[in-house]
């Protein structure tokens, strides 16, 4: 058939979608429910094996670098929410993270036990999205309502921490705004046992060694250590490649030096093996958690780095010193300026590798900021590993990868 | 006299700056401090020339020249262990130097040391692909070509990734404004309505915290109500505000009309 474009409708270039031989050509997307957001697929199909696939990414960009360019260093966290939305805080702190060092300060301890808390509790979440939808995609529509009932519970743990649920903004440039609310820890202990009981008696028992389950995923979506490390793949899919690889572990920042966890590696090379991994990477979360908490309690209570110049002062001091104030107006109005040079500071987010490069040139604006996002790698993996499956595959490797779209197009 | 804005940068900026500010600079120190980087250092400069080369916050930055670029990747991936290529893309100094500053962040798994290897090419001039080394180039280059503008040479697919293919200019150059330029704001309208509707439709908003003044189907200022849609642009009257005596409560007066009030 000829397509009819009109201007609402392009023509597709050079695409026909119904050929002669018994090649076809299927636009999947960009309004897609198994596409988790905006992905278009173009994917030349050979009866149902798929022979071609081309991800068409850029339907959620916001220019978000560009806004960097263009606002104070304190003006922008706000903005990094939006990256990784089912993750916010982990974005939050990579951000603040990599202009700390750019600054040369730390954390004071209890604002970095309130992070790390905080970052692992956003990797249950964004964890329990992913198996919730996973399941979804693959057509367990249970496990979905079971998870996403334990992640309103996490969610309202955050909510009582920074009053939001999804766009967190939780973290500042040197510290935490506010510290733990009254009971939260205990709350906090209730939500993890909770936690573990469901995910070892609800989803593991409902996923793991369901017949379906295991035929739909086990050699599917099969990504070898070789290519994961040639594309950039970095947190579960790498792990799940067989190359043990945590940025907490190699490249400690935060407390994460001094805790006891492991980091679960499959040699599976597939999208089993991943969801094994996310399942043991919460039981690892839990028990970074449970670790924390003794810190959290020995700690002093300062919560802001002590850096006159680029922090404000507390608020109390604010309220009663003239000087503080004095700093405070100039850092409200004029914006920190660091001093000049560039930083390259990775962290582990929950989908892997989330680094940000800031080049400064000790203005109050960055002059180039480049969020360094592993979605964006693990979408550009597609068109490799989708050649040689079959259509039914498409969308478990979609989930499986854990492809968040906020981050992707930025 | 219109005050003077320089055009080569239209970024943010201070509106603030004091002329005996000197902004300091992050430290940088000696490659020699690090065995790991002065041996890696070592190896890359008997086979290219490094222009500058320091440690900057724990990562190794060195400078060469664009077409020694692939040499240095192999170098680093196949002898050093260099395995991932995290990160490629640009930065715009075309105001100061007419250049653009390409960096390629380097990942060594097994001894968890990252590098970035630097180089500066001319506006205009093409750099070659990283793509037969590591695929993440793949995207990352398309990137910097969608976003500045950077030709990659024996990339498979040189496009723009992130702006539609038509798309006119690129966005993270110095001289884009952060609204869109003006093709951006006929961008849409083109598209839906098709250019000999321009004039019908006007420019499109680009700017969310625009307001205009005369507008009264989409904005209303409290105390000048006027009907939805009536034309405002020789004034409208002002309407007083009146306020329902029964709810609320004085609270200047003494506290027994509160009381009346329970």
């Amino acid at each position: 058939m000829m397509q009819q474009p009109n201007k609402l409708v392009p023509f597709f270039e050079n695409l026909n979608f119904e050929r002669d031989d018994n090649t076809m050509v299927v636009n999947f997307g960009p309004q897609h429910p198994s596409a988790h957001g905006q992905l278009r697929l173009m994917l030349e199909l050979e009866g149902e094996k798929v022979i071609k696939a081309y991800p068409d990414i850029g339907y959620l960009h916001r220019g978000i670098e560009k806004m960097a360019e263009n606002m104070t260093y304190n003006e922008f966290l706000p903005t990094t929410d939006r990256l990784d939305y089912i993750a916010s805080t982990a974005n939050n702190y990579a951000y603040a993270l990599a202009v700390e060092k750019l600054l040369g300060i730390e954390a004071p301890r209890r604002a970095q036990a309130i992070r790390t808390m905080l970052l692992e509790l956003n990797r249950i979440i964004s964890h329990l999205f992913f198996i919730a939808t996973h399941a979804l995609d693959v057509g367990a529509m249970s496990v979905f309502l079971y998870a996403f009932r334990e992640r309103e519970f996490a969610m309202d743990l955050m909510e009582d921490y920074c009053g939001a649920r999804l766009t967190h903004s939780s973290v500042r440039i040197g510290g935490v705004p506010l510290d733990l609310p009254e009971g939260w820890l205990a709350q906090m202990m209730a939500f993890l046992e909770k936690m573990e009981y469901e995910l070892e008696h609800t989803y593991e028992a409902l996923l793991t060694e369901n017949r379906i389950w295991k035929m739909r995923l086990e050699d599917v979506g099969v990504i070898d250590a070789e290519d994961a490390l040639s594309w950039g793949c970095t947190g579960p899919i790498l792990r799940g490649a067989g190359v043990q690889y945590d940025v907490r572990k190699e490249e400690p920042y935060e407390l994460y030096g001094e805790l006891d966890f492991d980091v679960p590696v499959s040699d599976r090379n597939d999208a089993y093996g991943r969801y094994m991994l996310h399942v043991e990477e919460m039981r690892q979360s839990a028990r970074i958690i449970r670790q924390v908490m003794p810190i959290y309690r020995k700690s002093e209570p300062q919560l802001m780095a002590h850096a006159p110049q680029y922090i404000s002062a507390p608020k109390e001091e604010i309220m009663t010193q003239n000087y503080a104030l004095m700093q405070h107006f100039v850092l409200v109005t004029q914006g920190m300026r660091p001093p000049k040079g560039e930083v390259y500071v990775p962290t582990e987010s929950p989908k892997g590798e989330l680094g940000f490069y800031i080049k400064s040139e000790g203005e109050p604006y960055a002059y180039r900021l480049k969020c360094r996002a592993p979605s964006f790698y693990h979408t550009g993996i597609l068109q490799k590993v989708l050649v040689g499956t079959y259509l039914a595959d498409v969308v478990t490797m979609i989930s499986s990868s854990n492809i968040v779209f906020g981050e992707v197009d930025r | 006299m219109r005050k003077y804005t320089p055009k080569d940068n239209v970024q943010g900026k201070a509106y603030y700056t004091d002329r005996f500010w000197v902004a300091p600079s992050v430290p940088r120190s000696d490659v020699s401090e690090d065995a790991h980087f002065a041996a890696l250092l070592e190896k890359i400069k008997e086979s290219v020339a490094v222009k500058e080369s320091y440690i900057q916050i724990g990562q190794m930055v060195v400078h060469i020249h664009p077409k020694d670029n692939i040499a240095v990747l192999r170098l680093v991936k196949e002898q050093c262990d260099y395995a991932m290529c995290t990160e490629i893309s640009a930065v715009d100094y075309l105001a100061q130097d007419g250049e653009f500053e390409i960096f390629y962040q380097m990942l060594n798994l097994k001894k968890a040391k990252r590098i970035r290897i630097v180089t500066r090419i001319k506006e205009g001039q093409a750099i070659e692909s990283a793509v037969p080394l590591f695929n993440s180039a793949n995207f990352a280059e398309r990137e910097m070509y969608d976003m500045f503008g950077i030709v990659a040479n024996n990339h498979p697919f040189m496009k723009r990734i992130l702006m539609p293919d038509d798309w006119e200019g690129h966005p993270l150059r110095k001289t884009y404004p952060l609204q869109g330029d003006e093709a951006a704001s006929w961008y849409e309208v083109d598209k839906i309505f098709g250019k000999e509707n321009r004039e019908a439709i006007g420019p499109e908003n680009r700017d969310p915290a625009r307001i205009d003044r005369y507008d009264t189907k989409r904005f209303s200022r409290v105390g000048y109500e006027v009907p939805f849609g009536a034309d405002i642009s020789a004034g409208e009257q002002k309407t007083e505000i009146a306020y329902s005596d029964t709810l609320l409560a004085n609270y200047n007066k003494s506290s027994k009309q509160l009381d009346e009030r329970r």
